[in-house]
């Protein structure tokens, strides 16, 4: 991990809340599948932390955001050739198995597994990625998943497109294996719902965090043994059963 | 130049001191830069028992600043001496233990147990911590019960000991001199302010704990009056600490009275805040036509 400058290449609009983000920065080639950066965005306090979505090029990668407040609104405005302080690559991401996987996300907690059905499909293997939306209008990143190589099934809870219904709906829809180790990211109800379907597999947390390196205790959270990890150093993947949603 | 701060037990290499709980024990950052670059590190609060801390959101950034209800989340004093104390020592640089509790009592029995280590060259009381129901805050806003902890805690105290103040009472004045008559060797000021924030759309607080203690920025100038306002009532060495960002920074609390700062949430928003004012600081001083950190200190109330 380090900190550097990093050049702004495009900032766009996937749909009205989410931003596609291409940065130039020496780190991405440093970057894991499922590992995140703290992005400065210039006038506030602390950092942003945000999962990578993809590595394009040796020294590009793509931040795939939500504006939520302030700092995303602020950072949503920022242009081509602007230059934003990223910290890291930080967290430990997925893990490389030698499997074929089930990747299943929840709005944006899809875009870290870009990055991942890249990785898994350029090793030889199946890829399924369940992804869930709110809507039609609010579905992103489809073809990224598509170009990676990966079996894409998608729902939406209005269903203006693919499965109505929440992704469990669609997986059980499509008979996916429950068998194959599964990779998930998105709300935590979500998250409960894939780790009683699924025998084995990882999921990605989320919490508000100071630091992003593990010194703050900010963002914990509980072990089933009643210990605490942190979500920035420990994780943000921990296997299924190791942390309580 | 002479950065060089020599204090009841602590000689300092140069006066900018990582805050209790923001730096851990220092192992997140010893991968980014050689810690014993730092004047001293204040680590993070022990308690006698492990402390689980509070259910999360424990965090929140605000207007130049930070909310955070942690909750002295820690493994335990026991656990500290035996993992901890002995991995920093490899580290050339002064080891502050902050010490906390629930009660009196607790004070005492960390300290007890930490008088053996010789990696621990001061304590630290944390009688302000706005986070947790019992200890922490209630013994800081009170002068009676701020003297007596103090009081307690130098009885056990084979090292020297400072008291980290909350600037949330009416009159901090009165609680350092209260402090101060305790025997206190120095004193460390200000800890968060107590603050909160509401999520407008649930319309309920953003922290799990209801409310949090404010830092950053936004609380030097607080931090600055209260180092001020504390200087020109005790005798006693006063570590300043609030919203240091940078070097001038760091002037502006010597200038206030202090003869070393503490930098905490500095380091969130950036891991190399202190190496970064340490080195900065000679120019800074030179700028303003001081020889030496010790020149500076309390040039205010000259």
């Amino acid at each position: 991990m380090k900190s550097v400058s990093a050049r702004i290449c495009s900032n766009v609009h996937l749909t009205e809340d989410i931003l596609r983000m291409e940065l130039e920065t020496e780190i991405a080639s440093e970057v894991a599948c499922g590992q995140f950066v703290q992005v400065q965005v210039p006038g506030f306090f602390l950092r942003r932390p945000i999962s990578v979505s993809e590595v394009t090029a040796e020294n590009r990668l793509v931040l795939i955001y939500r504006t939520v407040g302030g700092g995303t609104e602020a950072l949503a405005g920022m242009r081509e050739g602007e230059v934003l302080d990223v910290f890291g690559p930080l967290g430990n991401g997925f893990p490389l198995l030698e499997s074929d996987v089930v990747l299943v996300g929840g709005g944006v907690g899809i875009p870290p597994l870009v990055e991942t059905a890249k990785r898994y499909v350029k090793n030889g293997h199946q890829v399924t990625a369940v992804l869930g939306y709110a809507s039609k209008e609010q579905m992103f990143a489809l073809e990224a998943f598509e170009k990676a190589g990966a079996q894409v099934i998608a729902a939406t809870m209005d269903g203006s497109a693919g499965t109505k219904g929440t992704v469990m709906d669609a997986i059980r829809e499509h008979h996916v294996s429950a068998d194959l180790p599964v990779f998930a990211c998105g709300p935590k109800g979500m998250l409960g719902a894939v780790c009683g379907y699924f025998r084995h597999g990882y999921i990605s947390m989320e919490e508000r965090m100071a630091c992003g390196i593990g010194a703050c205790m900010g963002c914990v959270v509980r072990t089933p043994e009643g210990g605490s990890l942190r979500v920035c150093r420990d994780g943000p993947v921990f296997e299924i059963g190791k942390v309580v949603l | 130049m002479d950065l060089s701060v020599s204090l009841p037990g602590l000689n300092l290499k140069n006066p900018v001191i990582p805050a209790s709980g923001c730096f851990g024990y220092g192992r997140e950052f010893a991968g980014l830069y050689d810690l014993s670059k730092l004047g001293g590190i204040a680590i993070k609060s022990a308690t006698p028992e492990e402390r689980i801390g509070n259910p999360v959101p424990r965090i929140a950034e605000t207007p130049w600043g930070m909310l955070n209800a942690i909750g002295l989340q820690n493994h335990g004093v026991d656990y500290i001496i035996e993992n901890e104390l002995p991995w920093l020592a490899q580290f050339d640089t002064e080891i502050i233990a902050n010490v906390a509790g629930a009660t009196e009592e607790d004070y005492v029995e960390v300290i007890r147990k930490m008088n053996a280590s010789p990696v621990v060259k001061a304590y630290e009381l944390n009688i302000s911590c706005p986070n947790v129901k019992h200890g922490g805050i209630g013994l800081g806003t009170n002068p009676e019960l701020a003297a007596n902890v103090t009081r307690m805690a130098k009885e056990a105290a084979e090292k020297p000991v400072y008291v980290k103040l909350t600037p949330n009472v009416t009159d901090i004045v009165s609680i350092a001199r209260a402090v101060e008559e305790a025997g206190a060797d120095g004193l460390v000021l200000i800890n968060t302010l107590l603050g909160m924030r509401l999520d407008l759309k649930t319309a309920k607080p953003v922290i799990a704990n209801t409310t949090g203690g404010l830092s950053g920025p936004a609380i030097k100038p607080v931090a600055v009056r209260m180092v001020y306002q504390v200087a020109k009532a005790v005798r006693i060495p006063i570590i300043g600490v609030g919203g240091i960002m940078s070097a001038e920074d760091v002037l502006e609390f010597l200038y206030a009275g202090a003869s070393a700062v503490e930098v905490g949430s500095a380091n969130f928003r950036d891991p190399y805040a202190c190496v970064k004012i340490i080195e900065d600081l000679p120019r800074v001083l030179e700028k303003y036509g001081m020889n030496s950190v010790r020149e500076a200190v309390g040039r205010s109330h000259l």
